[in-house]
């Protein structure tokens, strides 16, 4: 009885959490246009994603954007780590809080400062501006991640490679990035969802005529909604979810290894 | 004793403000096993990552084979460390591991993989090229630890507590296999640890040391028979410290009694420490020792009984195989050459400490 209710309770959970993804994507197949009618399955609102230039650009854009801002904040936010991981224990939580709150911060804030600071510094919006703005939010993401591996480093292996000759960037790349690797591996990954799927930063930093996909389903929408719309949102939906189980996954098989080679002494 | 190898002269070193290292002075010669010895907090694992390069010191000087190495990077010096926690890397197999400073060195590989097997045999591995280090016991990554520092024919190769994580049957079992590996490849072991009995068993010089100074630099049995002050006396094994007064030369009064002893040159009158060994104590029945007592504590050790003894307003340690009851009032009697004499601590710096181990 009391097991019944628990089931009931989590698949109510399950159900209103994704009961409004699972209609758009049941619509996304509906041959008939109106959202009241049940027309049959098809896929023609796919294949007319595929011919409408307009958004196979704004595809084209998000990719770049993410490609190219979870690369570059997977870089500095390593470099951050390797320096925060130096630091002094107070000096670094005070470094890590820091880095923490633009995440916690709403988005809209985060989009209308970045806006004012572009224009204060007299910088042309457009693909650059997004670029710059996807970065800064990006940072965060890739410390919160790598910052962990860094924690469970073995801090004499670097020594110890330099022991045995290793000068001290040689030793950097041979043992301590291998180390860090699953680290700025789902780093890479998260900095690249939050990047594909942001829209209200992207909304208030991109300049007219740019578009990503999702700032060009929201300007779609308002000239009304479009079945088109639905195959789209659904396509995103997928790419982000498979991303964030990639991300979930890296380092749980990574996690088991490590326990493994804990196990007691066995000789 | 053979050539000088190395000196540590006059090096000073301090964290945050805090002197870890004060003017130390230190020589190492060629094909010795030397342990830094001392509580945590001493200074010897500062020392020894002095010698490795890995620290540098704030005045002094590290002179290897008559070099300055004082600012050499560790990746250019002539000798090879053995971390505390194995610092083995995880990502690569036990082959690529001890290869690691030969693929640096760009050895040929016919060089590296005769080294590999050579290496594995010398810590008893062999066949254990392919495995993951995390596949591998505790021991088994410290002697493949060991496998990668030697490989690259270092002149000296420092260990710093390398046992420190085995359980006790393994740490003697290595014990004994360091002190093989030494004398097979023939070169100078700088050890590092606070196990008294791990000094004891491999060395042969030990350096003991407390808050950044030395404190005694001896044979293991120097160390153990002739402490210099209190601090060395009480690190090493147990010990009675009594405060005595030496009379005059070889006589010494302890508790009120007067001891005949071996030492002279104390003065006369003067106030000393004096160390007995709880072995060296021996119980007679009362009235023919020269102190008398009553045991007051028993414990049964395996190999003798462990007693404490009141005598004279001190309670004595007492090992002997021959079991007193608790009560029983006995004599306590001391060999004139098992009595060592020390000088009182001079300044507040070589007054022995808490040990914490």
């Amino acid at each position: 009885m009391k097991n019944a209710a628990k089931k009931i309770y989590i698949a109510l959970i399950v159900l209103f959490l994704y009961a409004p993804i699972g209609t758009l994507m049941v619509l996304s197949f509906n041959a008939s246009k109106t959202r009241a009618k049940w027309g049959g399955i098809t896929f023609k609102w796919y294949g007319q994603l595929l011919h409408n230039d307009d958004i196979l650009k704004a595809f084209g854009n998000t990719l770049l954007i993410a490609l190219l801002s979870s690369v570059i904040a997977t870089i500095i936010g390593t470099i951050a780590c390797i320096a925060m991981s130096n630091m002094k224990k107070r000096t670094r939580m005070v470094m890590l809080g820091i880095t923490n709150i633009p995440m916690l911060n709403a988005d809209i804030v985060t989009g209308i400062s970045l806006m004012l600071l572009f224009i204060s510094f007299g910088f042309k919006f457009g693909l650059g501006t997004i670029l710059l703005s996807h970065i800064t939010f990006n940072i965060p993401y890739v410390i919160l991640s790598v910052m962990p591996r860094m924690k469970q480093l073995n801090p004499s292996i670097y020594e110890a490679a330099q022991d045995l000759g290793a000068s001290p960037v040689t030793a950097f790349f041979k043992v301590v990035f291998p180390d860090l690797l699953p680290g700025i591996l789902s780093g890479f990954l998260m900095a690249f969802t939050m990047s594909l799927d942001d829209f209200i930063i992207t909304h208030f930093t991109k300049g007219a005529g740019v578009d990503t996909l999702s700032t060009k389903i929201y300007t779609e929408v308002r000239k009304g909604i479009k079945p088109e719309m639905y195959a789209l949102s659904t396509l995103i939906f997928v790419t982000v979810l498979v991303l964030l189980i990639l991300v979930n996954v890296t380092p749980a098989r990574h996690e088991k290894t490590a326990i493994s080679g804990m196990s007691p002494d066995k000789s | 004793m053979s050539k000088e190898l190395i000196h540590l002269n006059n090096i000073s070193k301090s964290f945050d403000g805090q002197m870890v290292l004060d003017e130390l002075n230190l020589t190492i010669h060629e094909n010795e096993f030397v342990t830094l010895l001392g509580p945590s907090g001493c200074g010897k694992t500062t020392t020894l990552r002095i010698l490795g390069g890995f620290a540098t010191p704030d005045a002094g000087s590290v002179v290897f084979d008559g070099q300055d190495i004082t600012n050499l990077p560790p990746n250019l010096r002539p000798l090879n460390t053995v971390f505390q926690k194995y610092a083995l890397f995880t990502h690569m197999n036990i082959a690529e591991n001890i290869a690691f400073g030969l693929k640096i060195k760009k050895k040929s590989k016919a060089y590296i993989a005769d080294k590999i097997r050579y290496a594995l045999k010398l810590v008893n591995l062999e066949g254990y090229e392919n495995r993951m280090p995390d596949s591998l016991s505790g021991g088994q990554q410290q002697r493949i630890a060991i496998a990668r520092a030697i490989v690259n024919e270092p002149k000296v190769l420092l260990l710093d507590e390398p046992l420190g994580a085995l359980d006790l049957k393994l740490r003697q079992e290595m014990q004994y296999e360091l002190i093989r590996m030494k004398n097979e490849l023939g070169i100078t072991f700088v050890y590092v640890t606070h196990d008294q009995e791990e000094a004891l068993t491999m060395s042969d010089t030990i350096v003991v040391m407390n808050q950044g100074y030395i404190q005694q630099i001896g044979t293991p049995e120097s160390i153990y028979n002739e402490p210099e002050n209190a601090f060395v006396a009480d690190f090493i094994g147990d010990s009675n410290i009594i405060s005595a007064v030496m009379i005059e030369d070889k006589l010494v009064n302890i508790l009120g009694a007067q001891f005949a002893c071996v030492d002279t040159g104390f003065g006369h009158n003067k106030p000393v420490d004096v160390v007995i060994r709880p072995e060296d104590v021996e119980l007679t029945a009362p009235a023919q020792g020269t102190l008398n007592g009553v045991v007051t504590h028993l414990i049964f050790k395996g190999v003798h009984y462990e007693m404490e003894v009141m005598a004279g307003g001190f309670e004595w340690l007492v090992h002997s195989t021959a079991l007193h009851p608790v009560g029983e009032k006995v004599g306590i009697k001391v060999d004139p050459y098992n009595i060592q004499i020390m000088n009182k601590p001079a300044s507040e710096d070589e007054e022995a400490v808490a040990i914490e181990i």
